[in-house]
């Protein structure tokens, strides 16, 4: 999926019971998480959000809980990708295995607004904010997990070590 | 150089003599756990994937705690998918709701992960077995679907960070505000994509359980994961395990190397340390005691994987004992395992929990996760035994939770407001 579309912008430690709360973790199918994505933070997100919007927002995003639906539901709603300062750990590695792109960068944080058009090119490793005529890098992935994202998660690794 | 706890045990369980951070490596798992919600989305994804196999059945933990005994019919549904995957691959242990209790508890109970073995679970506080000298760490639903198949895990080996504490904790100080505390000097996202290794002289004074609440919230940190030293404190909880009357030989004294190399150290003096609040909404926004005054109370909860410990239970009792709950105030006892309810009967807590007006519940994550058993109203403020106070954590989201440790909690639950057990 193309990586371009309007920015939701939060703050710090966005934690995973604000983007799927606890009381809605039995679900597990995309179009049921995907009406609940972020409903404790931002009510208008899920009915807002287009295919291909970004999520940008600041330091430890994903803390707290391990629940995959978080990653989940905003892949869900057709979020193209997240750009952050940096992210909870279990948060980055369920978004890399599901295959939803995640980006650091400070400098890009700092200069994306709420609304802004974002893409990024993951080729040239360049964030492009539209609205202001900037371009930022982002942190490049390890090699190991820069082969999962494009293969659109981890499936096909696990399933080569069994044979 | 030499090696940290968890460099040692990442080392052992890929084969290689040594490992540095930084490494990624594909690491060996002696365990591999879930709960019903985790694993239900663990099935879905092994169906995409078109495979459905274990590696080991003997070495897969299957425990439905979350939502059960099931609160409606979609955790019904749940429950129903996890238990008929558990009977058709025979999974050995498999935990059917009332005969075992919360994951983390019944892991560290039954022992099913002895120092220096490696677990990855479907739940972030699965970091709790790190008291008992394992790597064990929390991932999510696609990682334990590749482990389920594997039985293993690829992960980057963490840098180690020390916190070493000191001094003599004071009376009412516990494991709770040893962890409260840290979050709330350090910070919570210090020990981000690290290890956290605990230590130091204080450690002494306290129990193992006080261990596996700082451990449980290791990941409150940030942490991968958050370590102890097997100590004789250690081989003494071991020893009460069942695995330990079959294989005694499995217990190894896992230590540290004197030259092993950590990336920061703090040390915490803790003497004259007050009992600590994390106020909402996060557990690392602590205080001391005395700045929470005039904090007036509807709920409580007392246990849960951080503190359900049996210590946990009989030191609420001990403020209970005698006492009568605050009318406007009601109170949800929930003992970590059923072994650990079973112990609150026989020694006479549950009667004081009963007399005092505590709802004594079974073991279940129910109120922590605002699931069922105790879900707060809007506006309600809830004091906890819990690890997390996020928005919207444990109810509706203009709720607030307060975390503290079982004697603060049960001294609130009398007073009608966050307080002291001596100033009841």
């Amino acid at each position: 999926m193309e990586i371009k579309g309007k920015v939701f912008k939060y703050g710090d430690d966005i934690n995973t019971d604000v983007i799927m709360p606890g009381r809605w973790c039995h679900l597990f199918k995309s179009e049921d998480l995907k009406r609940h994505c972020l409903e404790d933070l931002d009510k208008n997100f899920a009915g807002n959000v287009k295919v291909g919007d970004l999520i940008v927002a600041g330091d430890n995003f994903g803390c707290g809980s391990s629940r995959e639906v978080a990653p989940l539901s905003i892949k869900s709603c057709g979020v193209s990708a997240i750009i952050a300062k940096s992210y909870a750990r279990i948060f980055y590695r369920n978004a890399i295995n599901i295959g939803l792109p995640i980006f650091e960068s400070l400098e890009a944080v700092a200069a994306i607004e709420n609304g802004h058009e974002v893409s990024v090119d993951m080729a040239a490793g360049k964030i492009i904010n539209h609205t202001i005529g900037r371009d930022f890098t982002f942190i490049p992935f390890p090699e190991f997990m820069r082969d999962i994202l494009s293969q659109g998660g981890i499936k096909d690794y696990v399933l080569s070590r069994l044979k | 150089m030499g090696m940290t706890l968890t460099e040692k045990i990442m080392a052992s369980h890929s084969g290689k003599p040594t490992v540095q951070p930084g490494e990624t490596i594909n690491m060996r798992l002696d365990m591999v756990m879930a709960n019903e919600l985790s694993a239900r989305l663990t099935f879905d994804i092994l169906e995409q994937w078109n495979v459905e196999k274990v590696f080991d059945p003997d070495k897969v933990i299957l425990i439905p705690d979350h939502f059960t005994p099931n609160k409606d019919i979609l955790s019904a549904k749940i429950t129903k998918v996890v238990r008929e995957f558990a009977h058709r691959h025979k999974i050995k242990h498999y935990y059917e709701q009332g005969r075992a209790g919360i994951e983390h508890a019944v892991i560290a109970e039954k022992g099913l992960v002895f120092p220096g073995e490696t677990l990855i679970g479907g739940d972030s506080h699965t970091c709790t077995s790190g008291a008992l000298g394992a790597f064990a760490t929390g991932v999510g639903s696609t990682d334990i679907a590749a482990a389920l198949l594997t039985g293993e895990i690829w992960m980057r080996v963490p840098p180690t960070i020390k916190i070493e504490y000191q001094g003599k904790p004071g009376k009412y100080i516990y494991g709770k505000d040893l962890i409260i505390h840290t979050l709330s000097q350090l910070g919570t996202s210090f020990a981000t994509y690290k290890a956290i290794e605990y230590g130091g002289d204080s450690l002494r004074y306290l129990a193992i359980t006080d261990r596996l609440t700082m451990a449980n919230m290791a990941i409150e940190a940030g942490g991968k994961n958050g370590i102890f030293e097997v100590d004789d404190v250690t081989i003494g909880y071991l020893k009460r395990t069942s695995r330990y009357l079959e294989k005694p030989q499995d217990i190894i004294k896992l230590r540290a190397d004197k030259d092993a190399d950590y990336e920061n150290s703090f040390m915490l003096d803790i003497s004259g340390l007050e009992p600590q609040v994390a106020f909402p909404f996060s557990p690392g926004n602590g205080h001391p005691i005395s700045d929470a005054k005039d904090i007036k109370i509807d709920q409580v909860v007392i246990g849960t994987c951080t503190n359900g410990w049996f210590e946990d239970m009989k030191l609420a009792a001990s403020v209970l004992k005698g006492r009568q709950i605050h009318p406007h105030v009601r109170v949800i006892v929930i003992p970590g395992s059923v072994a650990i309810q079973q112990r609150c009967i026989k020694e006479g807590l549950a009667e004081i929990f009963i007399d005092s007006g505590c709802v004594f519940s079974t073991s279940t994550c129910g109120p922590c996760i605002g699931g069922h058993m105790g879900v707060l109203g809007p506006d309600e403020v809830c004091v906890s035994t819990t690890n997390r106070n996020f928005v919207g954590r444990m109810g509706d989201k203009t709720s607030k939770s307060y975390l503290v440790n079982p004697a603060i909690a049960a001294a609130s639950a009398i007073a009608g407001q966050i307080m002291h057990p001596d100033n009841l």
